[in-house]
């Protein structure tokens, strides 16, 4: 049992963190929200620069063989700094599929292109009617001679709009909400028939709605078994599900810090009004939220590496869930302890408040979790009668 | 980082696990995996055991009976003790008055009492609370006024748990009622409970247990040797003790015991036409519990790694606040979910601490102590510094608030 980082991956943190504090403050990250992609293509190559883009890949790959506890140090200092780049679809979730679904000849010929910060990934999954159940999918994939021609909608496509390369899901047999018949396909995005349309979703990161019409892939494309994907899918949301509770833990921690200034700094009625039993109570209460998701965090690192894909959903359910309800709590809080100034745009704990909001409806929100994990016969077994 | 046990902590918890099902009588398991509380000869019986064993006081100086354990090690020890159900060490003895003794005491005080705390010869009480001195407990009056080479103590101490067992009673009084603050002037004494002058009078807790009690003083005589540490610094032995409960308070093991015995309950006990097991309101409740209870898990191994590190230092850690609030909460909520799994049978309450003659037999043991063990477990989030209190030392000790 041990909790400390090592060595190498306090520097990790310390240099992450120092890049951040200097160049990810919050008038600069509202600069970077305004232009037209919505993130800093600089900070993109800082981090490549930083080996952030390399992390999770074998070094004979041309990566830095980063593991699970590497994503989550990176994430949380992101999740502190409410960084707006494609990391985490790029690095984590396309990474995750190149790693676990591609041929070491593709991981040769990409890694080092996404290492060197010159190509985006996105994963193009959800669709309009399956909100967080990963085995609902409708998009179509035909055989094509030896290839594939994929049909369908993908809707929410987490910064699917600047991406290269899509990783899409689609049926190749069975019905939509079979869990046999789904293949995972790696798609250019500026092949025939993909059409794209960017928006900036509510925390400030970038999304999109893709179209899918007679596109027509060869049997490169193909991630993993074509037949049963499923595992693979599981196994790549399960690790960005790892990610997003430490993004979302540097998120609470950074909100909560503001949070606790501000009640020794606001004053009214004569004194600061961190005085007042009623809000150090709250302060209190938000930072045993904050621990909790902290622990699961470390749960969520550990399982993303597990090889047993019952038990690693089921814990990854519970770290969703804990992260989801203290990240509601802490959000919710920060704001209310704050008063007005939280609620405008200028102030940054309601940005923190909407990305907070925001990662629990990534991936399944605690509620989804919460009937999964409950109907899953929860984490403890029953006594032996 | 690593959150796996290593194969020498599980190949100990092994140990312990075998150690605990050849040696734990039948009937002390039963009875607590039914929910009631261990009888004195159990806990006596039970402790006496651990301690041939040399586990009764795992966290002490090996010198005084201790093992020299990492605090993961008697973490172990102490979580499979809970999930068996097994007696615990009496945490008066062990936890409370023996550390302080350890810290605070005189080489002739801990020759006499360290070696019958650890094998519950003696059976200690806590005398703390007052009347007028529950949350802010500095404020207490019971006095002692020094006369020659004793103390004379006269007052009142309440919520006093089991002192109908016990031998001795570990006690802050009042010495200098003048000092400048309430924290100044309190004296942490030891008093022999067969002292004439003291009095016993139950107190009968809303589930009709007879746990807690009153203690009178008066003019009770206490040699001067019975003093711990300085005579007005008692104060200090009193925080010292405070943090060193609320680390136990989290309970994990005990919580994980009773959530398997609710699982094989609810697997049985109807509800609406099936098990209560399958109903998803329940279900989903039953799985939040398990699932911040595995946060709490993790957070008291952190807790617990901390204080491998920092080993020796006597400061409290703040963190332990956290742990005494959710566990509290979470022994609390399990206790609800028995309510509910219990439905109308939970009418027909019992005594956690009695037998069951005067009961009525159709209902199920667990379902006759689901109401009154809800009740009684009110208590968890009062005691050791209430939860209140507890976020008060949180916003001060960490938040700087």
């Amino acid at each position: 049992m041990d909790f400390d980082l090592t060595e190498e991956q306090r520097l990790l943190q310390d240099s992450v963190g120092r890049l951040l504090a200097d160049r990810y403050k919050f008038e600069q990250r509202k600069a970077y929200m305004k232009t037209p992609e919505g993130w800093s293509r600089e900070m993109w190559t800082a981090y490549a620069e930083l080996g952030l883009l390399a992390l999770p890949f074998a070094e004979a790959e041309g990566g830095h063989g980063g593991g699970a506890e590497e994503t989550m140090i990176v994430a949380e200092q992101m999740g502190r700094a409410l960084t707006l780049e494609p990391w985490l679809p790029t690095v984590v979730l396309g990474g995750g599929f190149l790693r676990h679904g591609a041929s070491a000849e593709q991981r040769r010929a990409l890694v080092p292109r996404i290492a060197a910060g010159e190509m985006l990934l996105a994963f193009a999954h959800t669709e309009a009617q399956s909100r967080y159940d990963l085995h609902d999918v409708a998009t179509a994939a035909k055989r094509d001679g030896a290839g594939w021609v994929l049909d369908g909608r993908k809707t929410v496509v987490l910064h699917g709009d600047s991406a290269h390369r899509l990783v899409v899901t689609a049926r190749t047999g069975g019905g939509q909400r079979d869990r046999k018949g789904i293949g995972v396909f790696l798609v250019d995005a500026a092949a025939p028939g993909v059409s794209r349309r960017g928006f900036t979703a509510v925390d400030g990161h970038r999304a999109a709605e893709v179209t899918l019409e007679g596109v027509r892939v060869g049997p490169e494309a193909v991630l993993g078994d074509p037949e049963d994907g499923l595992p693979l899918v599981d196994r790549v949301v399960d690790e960005a599900i790892a990610a997003l509770a430490a993004e979302a833990v540097g998120a609470m921690e950074a909100v909560h810090a503001l949070t606790v200034e501000y009640l020794k700094t606001r004053r009214q009625f004569g004194r600061p009004i961190g005085s007042f039993q009623a809000l150090q109570h709250r302060a209190a209460e938000m930072m045993v939220a904050l621990e909790e998701a902290r622990s699961m965090a470390m749960l969520g690192a550990m399982m993303a590496e597990e090889e047993d894909a019952v038990e690693r959903r089921r814990q990854m359910r519970a770290v969703k869930l804990q992260v989801g309800r203290s990240a509601k709590y802490v959000g919710q809080q920060a704001i209310q302890l704050h008063g007005g100034i939280a609620m405008t745009m200028e102030y940054a704990a309601g940005h923190y408040f909407k990305r907070l909001t925001a990662i629990d409806m990534t991936f399944g929100d605690a509620e989804h979790h919460l009937d999964a994990l409950a109907g899953a016969g929860g984490l403890i077994s029953a006594a032996a009668a | 980082m690593e959150l796996r046990f290593t194969e020498e902590e599980r190949a100990f918890r092994q140990e312990v696990r075998d150690f605990i099902d050849r040696n734990l009588p039948a009937a002390t398991r039963e009875r607590m995996e039914s929910g009631r509380t261990p009888t004195k000869e159990m806990v006596v019986q039970w402790q006496r055991t651990l301690n041939a064993r040399g586990w009764a006081v795992p966290h002490w100086p090996v010198e005084w009976g201790g093992t020299g354990w990492s605090p993961i090690r008697r973490f172990i020890l102490q979580e499979e003790i809970q999930q068996t159900p097994a007696p615990q060490p009496l945490a008066f003895n062990t936890s409370m008055c023996g550390p302080v003794i350890i810290a605070f005491g005189t080489e002739a005080q801990k020759k006499r009492f360290l070696p019958r705390m650890a094998n519950l010869d003696d059976w200690w009480c806590q005398g703390f609370s007052e009347p007028g001195a529950g949350s802010d407990l500095a404020s207490l009056k019971c006095a002692a006024k020094r006369v020659g080479d004793h103390y004379v103590v006269n007052g009142q101490k309440t919520w006093t748990t089991l002192a109908q067992h016990a031998d001795w009673i570990f006690l802050l009084v009042r010495t200098d009622p003048q000092a400048a603050k309430p924290q100044e002037g309190i004296s942490f004494l030891l008093v022999d409970m067969k002292t004439p002058g003291i009095t016993v009078r139950p107190i009968i807790t809303i589930d009709g247990a007879h746990e807690v009690n009153e203690v009178f003083f008066d003019d009770v005589k206490v040699p001067v040797e019975n003093l711990v540490g300085t005579e007005n610094r008692g104060w200090d032995c009193a925080k010292f003790l405070l943090s060193n409960e609320r680390t136990g308070q989290a309970r994990v093991g005990a919580s994980k015991e009773r959530i398997r015995r609710l699982k094989l309950i609810a697997s049985q006990a109807p509800g609406g036409g099936r098990p209560i097991i399958e109903d998803p309101r329940f279900r989903e409740r039953l799985t939040e519990v398990e699932v911040q209870l595995k946060a709490l898990e993790i957070t008291t191994l952190r807790v617990l790694a901390t204080e491998q590190k920092n080993l020796g230092q006597r400061k409290p850690n703040p963190a332990s606040s956290i742990l005494k609030i959710r566990g509290t909460e979470l022994q609390q909520a399990i206790s609800e979910l028995f309510v509910l799994a219990a439905g109308p049978y939970g009418l027909a309450g019992a005594h956690p601490d009695a037998d069951r003659r005067n009961e009525p037999e159709f209902v199920p043991d667990w379902a006759a102590l689901a109401q009154p063990t809800y009740f009684n477990w009110r208590k968890q989030s009062i005691y050791g510094g209430s939860n209140e209190i507890q976020k008060n030392i949180m916003a001060k000790a960490f938040l700087g608030l």
